[in-house]
């Protein structure tokens, strides 16, 4: 019943901890990832897309605007035109690499600035809580009532076509689920009793949102992200093929697609390949973000 | 400000505290008529079940409760300064400062993506003017003090590769690293296996001897209690309904909620003694009864019992219950049934 003022003194110390390597987040993941080949493989074609995109102009083996009356719709390894030729006389690889370039930033660019935004946006709402997520959330649900494609078309058809304006549209689709996404995050984390021992120990809310919050919905935002980007792929080379994107002679697999699809009965294989680029690049974002999701154990 | 706080030792003094939850349905009156004080370098016990309403004061105390769902009346004064008059900027200085907390989970208390280390040296650095190599010296120091084996390894540990007993000394560390005059405990010992809850109520019992802080623990563990406890106060339905030193409280139980608490609890009787348990469930917040809270449960209970709220009787022993037959009921029952030490 007393307590025993003579045994404070002693306090066993514990057993010597054992010695073995740091085990950060960071650290496990790319463990993990190591032997999943799969995941491993389509980063690779991610990377290839992203390279070859970026070093387009040297790899380009001609002028992807340079038309010839002559060598239109010429086969795929037709001499010099590894992947043919469109209804132009165009060399098609070196427009698929030049394309890549509109296509990756179609995909890309505005899943960046949906994360910023939408992030924001679900963070407050989360982190506040009562009216002022009721008011954030309810006009994100008024955006989900329209189907996403069906959006992105009506408002970039209304901005006017053109690059900016597809880039817009994306971002608005992608906003409310991205928002959605960091709500849930922050709502679950909000309510862990670190957040409250960080303000216990006297952490502003400020602080506290990112320290502690944006920390730990970094993962499942990471992995969202990765896979809205092989949506945004096929949204915006949709939006091109439907002729809202970039204006004709700038080449984008979208917009190759829809000029080439007239010659489908004359080259049926090289009609595809423009096609074919978008599916693989967005297929592997699609699996890279599946990999993402396993290797950093997130519930779906 | 201070000028007029009347000089005691108290280091946390609590008048009348009341906290009303406000919801969609009926108010939930979650704390009513909470007194209580704590001396530097004493330790009280706030026991009860869940839901009596002792977290609830804790966390009033600290203001953590959310402001716009919740009425706190009443006073509260932490180390000279009034609690609940304090702008957000004061509180945020308090807080961690002079007062901090320690949780029951110690496995959600910790961020996951930070390192032990860094943790300890985030709340240094936030409450004084120190480089960030010095911080790290400090969470050293406070990881030593908490008795942690190879500190300087585990300093650059995350909380996951910790296990319980140390992942609570380092929550510990953390609520330590200021050197606050009160220390409010939360349950830190119920998630953990019993061998190592021995060995943290120790050491926390060490580190309030050589800190001369005072330190609120909140348990519903008797056996906890009657190892750390200076003081008790016992709550039913957020109204304190005994207060007194741990020991005569423990040996000499006179409220009847307490009696049956005593008599529930395991501890060593015979196999053929059945333990006793109280009769009904707790009554709902929203609705409390006119009377004592405990009568629907209470054999002892008479008509007046149910009529108004019971003043706080002297106890013989000091401190005081809240029960109307207090003396009688010692008379009847002759001694009440000894806690096996």
């Amino acid at each position: 019943m007393s307590t025993d003022t003579a045994a404070i003194g002693s306090v066993p110390l514990l057993a010597k901890a054992p010695r073995g390597p740091r085990h950060s987040f960071v650290r496990t993941v790319v463990a993990r990832l190591r032997y999943d080949y799969l995941t491993l493989f389509f980063m690779g074609v991610i990377l290839l897309a992203i390279l070859s995109a970026v070093f387009a102009p040297w790899l380009a083996p001609h002028d992807p605007y340079a038309t010839s009356m002559i060598l239109r719709l010429k086969p795929v390894g037709f001499e010099g035109h590894l992947l043919g030729t469109d209804e132009l006389g165009r060399d098609v690889l070196s427009r698929i690499l030049y394309g890549g370039r509109m296509s990756l930033m179609m995909g890309i660019v505005p899943v960046l600035m949906a994360v910023l935004v939408g992030g924001l946006l679900g963070v407050v709402a989360g982190f506040a809580g009562g009216w002022v997520n009721m008011i954030i959330m309810r006009i994100m649900d008024v955006f989900y009532a329209f189907p996403s494609v069906l959006l992105a078309v009506a408002i970039s058809g209304t901005l006017g076509g053109g690059v900016v304006s597809g880039l817009l549209a994306l971002t608005l689709v992608f906003i409310p689920s991205m928002c959605r996404i960091t709500e849930t995050a922050t709502t679950q984390i909000r309510g862990l009793d670190f957040v409250e021992a960080a303000r216990a120990s006297g952490a502003s809310s400020g602080s506290i949102i990112l320290d502690h919050i944006v920390g730990n919905i970094l993962p499942p935002v990471f992995v969202y992200a990765s896979s809205l980007v092989s949506v945004s792929v096929l949204l915006g080379a949709g939006l091109s093929f439907l002729g809202l994107g970039v204006a004709p002679p700038t080449p984008d697999w979208g917009q190759m697609l829809s000029s080439l699809r007239q010659a489908i009965y004359v080259q049926p294989i090289v009609c595809a390949l423009p096609g074919l680029a978008i599916f693989i690049v967005s297929l592997s974002f699609n699996l890279v973000s599946d990999g993402l999701r396993q290797a950093m154990d997130i519930k779906a | 400000m201070t000028g007029m706080i009347t000089q005691t030792d108290d280091i946390v003094s609590v008048r009348s505290l009341d906290v009303v939850f406000h919801s969609r349905q009926a108010p939930a009156k979650a704390v009513s008529d909470v007194s209580f004080a704590v001396k530097r370098g004493e330790v009280l016990c706030i026991i009860g079940e869940s839901g009596s309403g002792k977290s609830v004061s804790m966390r009033a105390l600290m203001r953590l409760l959310p402001a716009d769902r919740t009425k706190i009346g009443g006073h509260i004064t932490v180390d000279g300064q009034d609690v609940l008059a304090l702008s957000e900027g004061q509180l945020s200085r308090v807080r961690g400062s002079s007062i901090s907390m320690i949780f029951q989970e110690p496995m959600t208390a910790l961020d996951p993506v930070y390192t032990i280390g860094e943790q300890i040296a985030e709340g240094i650095r936030r409450h004084e003017k120190v480089s960030r190599a010095e911080a790290n010296q400090r969470a050293l120091e406070l990881l030593e003090l908490v008795r942690i084996p190879s500190p300087e390894r585990r300093l650059k540990n995350y909380p996951h590769e910790l296990s319980g007993g140390l992942r609570q000394r380092a929550m510990i560390a953390v609520a330590l690293a200021c050197r606050p005059a009160l220390l409010l405990a939360d349950e830190p010992t119920t998630a953990l296996d019993a061998t190592v809850q021995i060995q943290v109520l120790i050491l926390l019992k060490k580190l309030q001897l050589d800190m001369g802080m005072g330190i609120i623990f909140v348990t519903h563990d008797l056996g906890v209690a009657a190892q750390i406890a200076d003081d008790v106060a016992v709550m039913y339905a957020g109204r304190i309904v005994e207060y007194g030193s741990a020991r005569d409280i423990l040996l000499h139980p006179r409220h009847p909620y307490t009696m049956g608490m005593l008599a529930s609890t395991v501890h060593g009787q015979d196999r053929h003694r059945d333990i006793e348990a109280i009769p009904g469930s707790p009554p709902d917040l929203r609705s409390l009864p006119p009377g004592c809270s405990f009568a629907p449960r209470c054999k002892y209970a008479l008509e007046a019992c149910t009529k108004a709220v019971p003043p706080e009787f002297a106890r013989p022993g000091g401190g005081y219950a809240r029960c109307i037959r207090m003396t009688e009921i010692v008379h009847q029952m002759g001694a009440p049934q000894p806690v096996h030490a």
